[in-house]
């Protein structure tokens, strides 16, 4: 298991090294960096003392291995637009991204699951064949039309929930959280809703249709054979098979819906990474959209890693398969 | 007499499908004694794995019993209601399956698995449980079972897991076991000791057994009588020995033709010609009319009834008494 681990980081520093090739080649095609910093009558040796003060004069793999020290150690440059560091910046965004993706998986998963299994089990009823509808819209409405749709509804015209921001947020260390206030309570539903939808559909989809692929497999009909109640065969047996291509898909998800998180912060002004992202497009404000992408990339690493782990928690065979190295 | 263990009476078992209802089982009849072992022999189709899970209710939607009955120690258990019905399963009836890979649940220890179908049926403490899961694995031969009983299923090797899904059939004590095809999936060598252990553990517990194969050598060795099925009929049942050696229905005689033997000096096996007709397709009168090579006009018109001859019960016109007589007469 140790060394399963040991193997997986090592792969997870060549896939960082690569995005941070591709971060770092963002500096060199998106124009000339001293351009970004200088007014346009700098004169050219002021030009120069900025380039030679930079390092931009050093040649291009010493300015990679400069780039990923400094990436190594969390110092990811100075914003061009707000002239401060980076990383303070998207350490001030983070915490508003991930509890607004956090909540949205909570959402998906839960009502996915839930939804997936009923229509799973009474793939005939009304409700599983409305829920088949309903996820029908989920998956081809795009997100932005969802979260214009549900301000429209519920804050021009019931005037229920906020339609844009974050709410009253409590700052715990250097974490800032919606979570402990009413307003910021309220102002996560919708966003949460809009980003988690089509997860939720997709988890649906996916539950129902394990559901029924392992309701019919040999241990499904022993375990009727051997007596045991309908309760225990589908929600211990059966379920806890479905879960394990759950698993990997929910993780999977989760770093797309910190990804598509860009679109719903948009939608709802909401302060996150993404937000700052759009932002940082608009202005060509490349420290700050190559830092993101590295810490996308991050993230999606440590949730392989994260999901491989709980295979392995749920699904016993593969225990033995990795103790021993393929 | 005593009372048989299991009684099956005209038992019809209908598939409704698009293209109309599908007889599966057609009006077939048997007894099963105390301890003792009924083969059920066939062509894949002929309806024998149906007739175990109709036994055992669990035939699937759009399968259903359309008529007939099932006793079991003389209780009726066809019509019972579900709850029931599932009260009856794995305490009162265990069955085996074919496949001993995919029987068990790969993500629960057999621990899990054994203990969770005892406290179903039983009143133990979870620790008693434990402890009658550790004698079943005893009993049907799992070495070291105090430190197996916590392994999975994929832990175990084929020969291993059927033996632990037949501690799982044997949990409850069940006064019959229907295994279906218990030793397709295994070594030849593994085979001859499932059969063994079923064997023996019918003798020791008085169990009867319905013994669902395709393979006549198993039958041969462990049944005590056999029913040779065909589209959805048994054509002929009777003592093991007779039916082998002896076989008068034309099928049953042709399926014994294609048994290897040591002694007989033959250089190819006796082959059916045709293939069993399919159950959207069953010609009328006898089933076996278009394959057999004593055929004759009345089989094409009437359904041959099974008919008391020797110790056998045959279906099949050329033994039919009165007709001899009628004929004689004419």
């Amino acid at each position: 298991m140790f060394a399963f681990i040991i193997r997986r980081a090592l792969q997870a520093i060549g896939v960082l090294l690569a995005v941070g090739i591709i971060s770092f080649a963002m500096f060199r095609f998106a124009g000339d960096p001293v351009n970004q910093i200088v007014s346009l009558d700098t004169p050219a040796a002021e030009r120069e003392q900025v380039r030679r003060s930079l390092g931009l004069d050093d040649p291009v793999p010493v300015q990679f291995a400069r780039y990923l020290v400094q990436a190594a150690q969390g110092n990811f440059g100075i914003s061009y637009q707000f002239r401060q560091p980076v990383s303070t910046l998207l350490a001030e965004r983070m915490p508003a991204t991930l509890e607004l993706a956090i909540c949205a998986t909570i959402f998906a998963t839960g009502f996915g699951v839930l939804m997936g299994v009923y229509s799973g089990l009474k793939r005939d009823s009304a409700l599983a064949k409305l829920f088949q509808t309903i996820s029908l819209i989920g998956i081809s409405l795009p997100t932005f039309l969802i979260g214009i749709l549900l301000i429209y509804l519920f804050s021009v015209t019931l005037g229920w929930l906020p339609s844009f921001g974050r709410g009253d947020t409590v700052r715990l260390g250097w974490w800032t959280t919606g979570l402990l206030t009413l307003s910021g309570l309220k102002a996560l539903i919708m966003p949460s809703v809009t980003l988690g939808l089509f997860q939720m559909t997709l988890i649906m989809r996916l539950v129902r249709a394990e559901m029924l692929e392992v309701l019919r497999a040999d241990y499904i009909k022993f375990a009727r054979a051997r007596g045991l109640t309908t309760r225990a065969v589908h929600f211990r047996h059966a379920l806890k098979n479905t879960l394990v291509p759950v698993i990997t898909v929910v993780g999977l998800q989760f770093g797309s819906v910190i990804a598509f998180a860009i679109i719903t912060e948009t939608v709802f002004q909401w302060p996150g990474m993404g937000l700052l992202f759009v932002q940082a497009v608009q202005n060509v404000d490349i420290p700050i959209m190559a830092a993101y992408l590295m810490l996308v990339a991050l993230i999606f690493v440590v949730i392989n890693l994260a999901v491989d782990i709980l295979y392995t928690i749920v699904d016993p065979r593969l225990r033995t398969t990795i103790r021993q190295p393929a | 007499m005593t009372e048989p263990v299991l009684s099956v009476r005209d038992l019809r078992v209908e598939f409704v499908t698009r293209r109309g209802i599908l007889k599966a089982i057609d009006g077939i009849s048997f007894d099963i004694g105390k301890g003792e072992v009924l083969g059920v022999v066939g062509e894949s189709g002929a309806g024998k794995s149906v007739t175990g899970s109709a036994v055992i209710g669990l035939i699937d939607p759009p399968g259903r019993i359309a008529g007939g009955e099932i006793r079991l120690s003389g209780m009726r258990i066809d019509n019972l209601p579900p709850e029931e019905m599932r009260k009856v399963r794995g305490k009162r009836i265990g069955m085996i399956f074919q496949d001993p890979l995919t029987s068990l649940n790969p993500l629960f220890r057999i621990s899990e698995q054994l203990v969770e179908t005892i406290r179903t049926h039983t009143n133990l403490s979870a620790s008693a449980a434990r402890k009658r899961a550790i004698d079943l694995l005893t009993e049907v031969g799992i070495p070291a079972p105090e430190r197996r009983i916590d392994s999975y299923p994929h832990e175990f090797s084929g020969g291993m897991r059927q033996r632990v899904v037949i501690a799982l059939a044997l949990c409850a004590e069940p006064e019959l076991i229907i295994a279906d095809e218990p030793t397709t999936a295994l070594d030849v060598s593994v085979q001859a000791q499932i059969i063994a252990l079923l064997k023996r553990l019918g003798r020791e517990h008085g169990t009867a057994i319905m013994l669902v194969t395709h393979d006549m050598g198993v039958i041969a060795e462990t049944a005590d009588r056999v029913a040779v099925m065909y589209a959805g009929r048994i054509a002929e049942i009777g003592p093991v020995r007779d039916v082998v050696q002896n076989p008068l229905h034309p099928y049953a005689k042709g399926l014994m033709g294609a048994i290897p033997s040591l002694e007989s000096d033959t250089d190819r096996l006796v082959q059916i010609p045709g293939s069993m007709p399919r159950l959207s397709a069953i010609p009328p009168g006898c089933a076996f009319n278009p394959r057999c090579p004593y055929v004759f006009d009345r089989c094409r018109v009437e359904r041959p009834e099974p008919i008391q001859h020797s110790e056998h019960r045959v279906a099949c016109h050329l033994y039919d008494q009165s007709h001899i007589r009628s004929e004689a007469v004419a």
